[in-house]
């Protein structure tokens, strides 16, 4: 399936592309929003900052693309930071507009924790996740998204209090940690999101 | 809650492993796609590769390593060595790599921190800090494999590169590398009081109760080399060691 990666001055966007071959996919990076839209499936991927990130999506008018794609239903994966980006806004970027597809505001993690979060923490999802299991998923993030947003399924874990792992709605689903980098339990992910993809 | 990861690392030279003590007689252990995969298959958390090349032909060798490396790997994977400028480190991302580690060139440089930090995001930019007893209850800064010291208090550094935008501390005791003694809890304990970033435990590891000993200490994850390499000891030998102490391991 050919899978259409938004560029967004990710670093580390080779991994990204790595894992995505070895589920079988055909990854191909685009800045270009009618490359995204008419794609089978598409990825977003991030890490840096919200406000930066958000800047550099919305110069290419992909901004538009993405919220088409998340409210349409059709296959889009969002990853880490690309999870925050859907949200109203983020403690990160005062005064920045998030896309807006799930309501809420990004915080900080707050506590006795290490931040940034780096490492596998075990997510448990919500009854109603097909494409989310319950299993170890390697996170580097110092936001989260709160709470499963109303009209989507998800998963949840523990760092310094409850935080979204993942959320999903048919085959869009946005996920705070890589699964490009959790080993066969990410790769197993990656796939149950493309078989869904093609339905 | 976050599990202990364990780190085997690769010490890679012209794009082979290379295995020896404090890089010296330095001997051929194999191809490191190979070894990566091995580790991820054995229950590696996530993998650090050190490239410890003399030469800039070597280093541009580092790059191709790193493409191979990650075409089969699906954990995350640090890479050091030689990295003293963006570009290095962006060469080295581009290849596959999802954090980069800065050690000597940091120490003459501070604002370097702060670059790749501002350029890459915290998550990765991690301080490679090598440290030695000062013989008065503190710790120096080392650099050059341990070798010199450059006048500086380990914790300050430790601080100074956290508020600069280091997301992570790769911690070498150069008193306990190679030694296979244990690592240096005192250490450990004093930089992870110190900072609110995850701390790498690295140098002197020999069996898993070393392990065990640095994250009662304060690690958050364990680096060890010479313990793997031999493939008679695996990531999930010591997990299972570390989850008999009571420890929290993905396994």
């Amino acid at each position: 399936m050919k899978v259409a990666v938004i560029r967004t001055g990710t670093a580390n966007i080779a991994s990204a592309l790595a894992g995505l071959m070895r589920a079988g996919a055909h990854p191909e990076l685009t800045s270009d929003p009618d490359v995204v839209r008419r794609a089978d499936a598409a990825v977003l991927p991030g890490v840096g900052a919200f406000g930066a990130a958000l800047s550099e999506l919305r110069e290419h008018g992909l901004d538009q693309a993405v919220i088409e794609r998340a409210n349409a239903g059709r296959p889009l994966l969002c990853v880490c930071l690309g999870l925050q980006m859907l949200a109203s806004a983020s403690e990160e970027s005062p005064g920045v507009t998030g896309l807006g597809v799930v309501p809420g505001t990004v915080t900080r993690f707050r506590g006795d924790v290490r931040i940034p979060q780096l490492g596998w923490n075990r997510i448990v999802p919500t009854p109603g996740a097909r494409v989310l299991t319950e299993g170890y998923a390697y996170f580097a993030n110092s936001y989260k998204l709160e709470s499963i947003p109303e009209g989507w399924e998800g998963a949840s874990a523990e760092h310094g209090g409850s935080f979204v792992a993942a959320i999903e709605r048919g085959p869009v689903i946005a996920c705070q940690f890589h699964p490009e980098l959790s080993g066969t339990w990410g790769l197993a992910l990656l796939k149950r999101w493309l078989e869904v993809a093609a339905c | 809650m976050l599990t202990t990861r364990i780190i085997p690392c690769l010490d890679v030279k012209d794009g082979r492993v290379v295995k020896g003590v404090k890089f010296q007689n330095l001997r051929d252990a194999g191809d490191p796609a190979t070894q990566a995969q091995r580790y991820e298959e054995t229950g590696a958390d996530e993998l650090v590769i050190l490239d410890v090349s003399a030469t800039p032909e070597g280093r541009s060798n580092a790059a191709h390593t790193v493409a191979a490396v990650r075409a089969v790997l699906g954990i995350p994977l640090t890479v050091g060595g030689g990295i003293r400028a963006i570009a290095d480190a962006e060469r080295l991302l581009a290849a596959g790599a999802d954090k980069v580690s800065v050690n000597t060139a940091a120490v003459h440089d501070p604002e370097l921190i702060s670059r790749l930090s501002e350029r890459f995001g915290a998550q990765c930019t991690v301080l490679g800090l090598d440290a030695a007893r000062d013989g008065k209850g503190g710790w120096d800064v080392v650099i050059n494999s341990g070798t010199k010291r450059v006048g500086r208090d380990a914790i300050e550094w430790a601080r100074e590169a956290v508020a600069r935008g280091a997301g992570e501390i790769l911690l070498t005791s150069w008193d306990q590398d190679g030694t296979r003694a244990g690592y240096d809890t005192d250490l450990l304990r004093a930089v992870s009081n110190a900072v609110n970033v995850p701390v790498i435990a690295s140098g002197g590891a020999a069996n898993a109760e070393h392990l065990v000993d640095a994250v009662r200490a304060g690690a958050d994850a364990v680096l060890a080399a010479s313990i793997f390499h031999d493939g008679e000891t695996t990531p999930n030998d010591v997990k299972a060691v570390m989850a008999a102490h009571g420890l929290k391991v993905r396994r």
